[in-house]
């Protein structure tokens, strides 16, 4: 009886277990593909893809593999091991292939690394957003955002790469429809103001459902850069004044009415036409829920320390030098890193600093270091974006160049080093005049929370948890404040440094 | 020399043959992540005649925040791949008298693979992971000492992906970039240590 016990208990957990499947976007419509989660990797069902990708599968017992063909192209997929030989090449995964009753489920990074190489089709994964598009479509990345001032009620729509689109009134709600191939809609922090919410009407239109006091709107498009563009709909209720300068659409009629999506005359007040600065500022509480990072002999968390130091600074840069700041994570929950930098990218943030404490074997270890991104391990590539002002495409590994977009925004860094370094030595300068400096105070690591982030960014270590007299100064009112206060100088001064270099290139 | 061959002769299999092809390139996958009773039964104790080369490694400093160097006498083998298995094992031995190991306790080496282009793949268990005391400091002393026992002593090693459980991973302990092999980074060692 104990012996069926065990056997049930271990066969249940090797099931898998189903999780939320993955849309296919391509030519022939939007499909999806089950996914299921195995020991604790994201898995696809292969079965599922594979006629997608136009490739067969076949199991080989005696090699103890997965023979994936397409032509006389072929991918091995060891069943012992997250392996895989692609054109002779051997990439590894991050689990092996899983067995699920007669079918067989394969890691999700089995389709960039493995497949894509061999499919018909460009392939691109989405992993945010649970998509997987095949052929060269039109699935812009869509984010939303409700500025929380106002009035009036503001929306800001994020298209990358950018998409044209028309913008519908309808009663109680507005249609922005997109001319795309389908969307790939990210986070939608919207709702209150006169926007009860902003959800997906069908598979190529955002509905923004309307308040009962709204009365008018106003729409206008702005570029980002080369690639992306931005929409940004203000929403006013009746008997508020309309602002000025902007093109005002009436009230509703009965019959849904388009709007134009964009109105030259309102480019001026919009804000991505302000000039160089620093108006959003992402701070990086690191760690969070069970990554608790380091602990101090008397039982200091640094997950507990570093938030409560990013909530400190929020405040004071809020009050006293008016910038948005946003805080990756608010409480205490794990942020994977890619979510970090996600979260600076997307709000469009002018700089991200990330909070950590330190810890050494040798409890002697002291004093705060800050950090900025080495490209040690990131390869020749990220080296050459450094260099360059323009990106470059790079190859991406295992042949072909499908997935140059996810290869560049994960070394995204690498063109803001020289603006990282420069922020990195004012964050010393600061520190070093309110609290003791490490013998190596500023330093080049390859972090992986700062290669992502798109803007200039550091890591700024407050000091050694592992020393016992540290650990009492770091959790001291105190020693907080000095370390909220060097940083608040150090944005300061970098501001004022961004304005002067905007102003001196003035004509 | 020998393992390029190797690579070398099947890769060709593969692209001549689907079905043989499977079947070698399985036996080549194979090779790279050996089994844990793999790795115990060849950390037999060798002979005391056994010849032994210098391999210098590296582990704590006395202050905590660098890498000091200490020559040990490590097993020579024939091959890169043995070779270097031989280098992490010896690194996860005590450290010398004085020094402090930068590895976790109970970290056992899984497996050691070395790809064609300088690249070596170190399979740990879990305790590299879950031992870990965490902080950037401790975490990059970890790394590097990894790092640099390879490729300061092998040549023909250029760079390193620490890989746990057979899986590749983000990061040990949340900081640096493990995605990617990496290549040393002598800053890290202390000014005059090797």
């Amino acid at each position: 009886m104990i012996i069926a016990a065990v056997c049930a208990a271990r066969l249940d957990a090797q099931s898998p277990r189903a999780a939320a499947p993955y849309s296919v976007v391509s030519l022939e419509g939007r499909r999806t593909v089950g996914a299921a989660i195995a020991g604790d990797q994201e898995m696809l069902r292969l079965d599922e893809l594979a006629p997608l990708l136009q490739v067969t599968v076949r199991e080989d017992r005696a090699a103890k593999a997965l023979t994936v063909s397409r032509g006389t192209a072929v991918v091995v997929l060891s069943l012992d091991q997250g392996l895989a030989s692609v054109g002779g090449k051997i990439f590894s995964l991050s689990a092996p292939p899983a067995r699920d009753g007669s079918r067989w489920l394969v890691p999700l990074d089995t389709v960039s690394r493995a497949l894509a190489p061999i499919a018909g089709v460009r392939t691109e994964v989405r992993e945010v957003s649970r998509l997987i598009v095949l052929g060269d479509l039109r699935v812009p990345r869509i984010t939303v955002q409700q500025d929380p001032g106002g009035p009036p009620t503001r929306i800001a729509i994020d298209i990358v790469p950018r998409a044209a689109f028309t913008v519908v009134q309808e009663p109680k709600r507005l249609l922005v429809r997109f001319d795309a191939d389908g969307l790939d809609i990210g986070p939608i922090n919207a709702g209150g103001g006169l926007v009860e919410s902003v959800t997906a009407a069908d598979p190529l239109t955002l509905a923004i459902a309307l308040d009962k006091d709204f009365a008018t709107f106003r729409a206008a498009t702005v570029p980002i850069d080369a690639a992306s563009s931005r929409l940004v709909i203000d929403l006013t209720a009746a008997g508020a004044p309309a602002p000025s300068g902007l093109a005002r659409a009436q009230a509703q009629p009965p019959a849904a009415r388009p709007a134009p999506a964009a109105m030259p005359e309102a480019l001026a007040a919009l804000p991505a036409a302000q000039p160089p600065g620093v108006r959003t500022i992402v701070i990086d509480p690191g760690h969070g829920g069970d990554e608790q990072g380091t602990r101090g002999a008397g039982g200091v968390l640094e997950k507990d320390l570093v938030l409560d130091v990013a909530r400190r600074l929020r405040s004071v840069l809020d009050t006293r030098l008016g910038v948005r700041v946003l805080l990756t994570r608010d409480d205490d929950r794990v942020v994977p890193h890619d979510e970090r930098a996600s979260i600076a990218n997307n709000n469009k943030a002018d700089l991200f600093v990330s909070l950590h404490a330190n810890s050494s074997p040798n409890k002697s270890a002291k004093g705060a270091e800050v950090f900025y991104l080495s490209l040690d391990g990131l390869g020749a590539e990220a080296r050459k974006m450094a260099d360059g002002p323009e990106s470059k495409p790079v190859p991406v590994l295992g042949g072909g160049s499908r997935d140059i977009d996810l290869i560049l925004w994960d070394m995204a860094q690498a063109r803001h080093l020289n603006e990282s370094a420069a922020f990195a030595m004012l964050v010393e300068e600061e520190l070093r005049r309110r609290v003791e400096m490490s013998p190596n105070p500023v330093q080049q690591a390859p972090f992986r929370v700062l290669v992502a982030a798109n803007m200039p960014a550091v890591l700024v270590e407050m000091g050694f948890l592992s020393n016992p007299e540290q650990e009492a100064q770091l959790t001291s009112d105190d020693f907080k404040n000095r370390v909220v206060q060097s940083l608040f100088d150090a944005i300061t001064r970098y501001r004022g440094r961004i304005e002067a270099q905007a102003a001196s290139r003035l004509p | 020399m020998a393992v390029s061959i190797r690579i070398v002769a099947l890769t060709l299999i593969t692209a001549a043959a689907v079905g043989a092809g499977a079947w070698a390139v399985t036996r080549y996958l194979n090779r790279p992540v050996r089994r844990p009773e793999a790795v115990a039964s060849a950390a037999a104790p060798q002979p005391a005649t056994a010849r032994r080369i210098k391999a210098i490694l590296h582990y704590v400093s006395t202050d905590g925040l660098r890498l000091a160097a200490s020559e040990r006498d490590v097993i020579y083998a024939e091959s890169a791949s043995e070779q270097a298995r031989r280098i992490v094992e010896a690194l996860l031995e005590p450290a010398p008298e004085g020094l402090a190991s930068a590895i976790p306790q109970g970290t056992a080496l899984r497996g050691l693979f070395v790809g064609e282009r300088g690249d070596a793949y170190v399979d740990f268990n879990g305790s590299l992971r879950t031992n870990h005391p965490g902080g950037s400091a401790s975490e990059i002393l970890t790394v590097y000492a990894i790092v640099s026992a390879l490729t300061v002593n092998l040549p023909a090693i250029t760079s390193v992906q620490i890989l746990i459980e057979g899986h590749e991973v983000d990061t040990l302990a949340g900081h640096v970039d493990l995605r990617r092999p990496l290549p040393n980074a002598p800053q890290w060692a202390e000014k005059g240590s090797t």
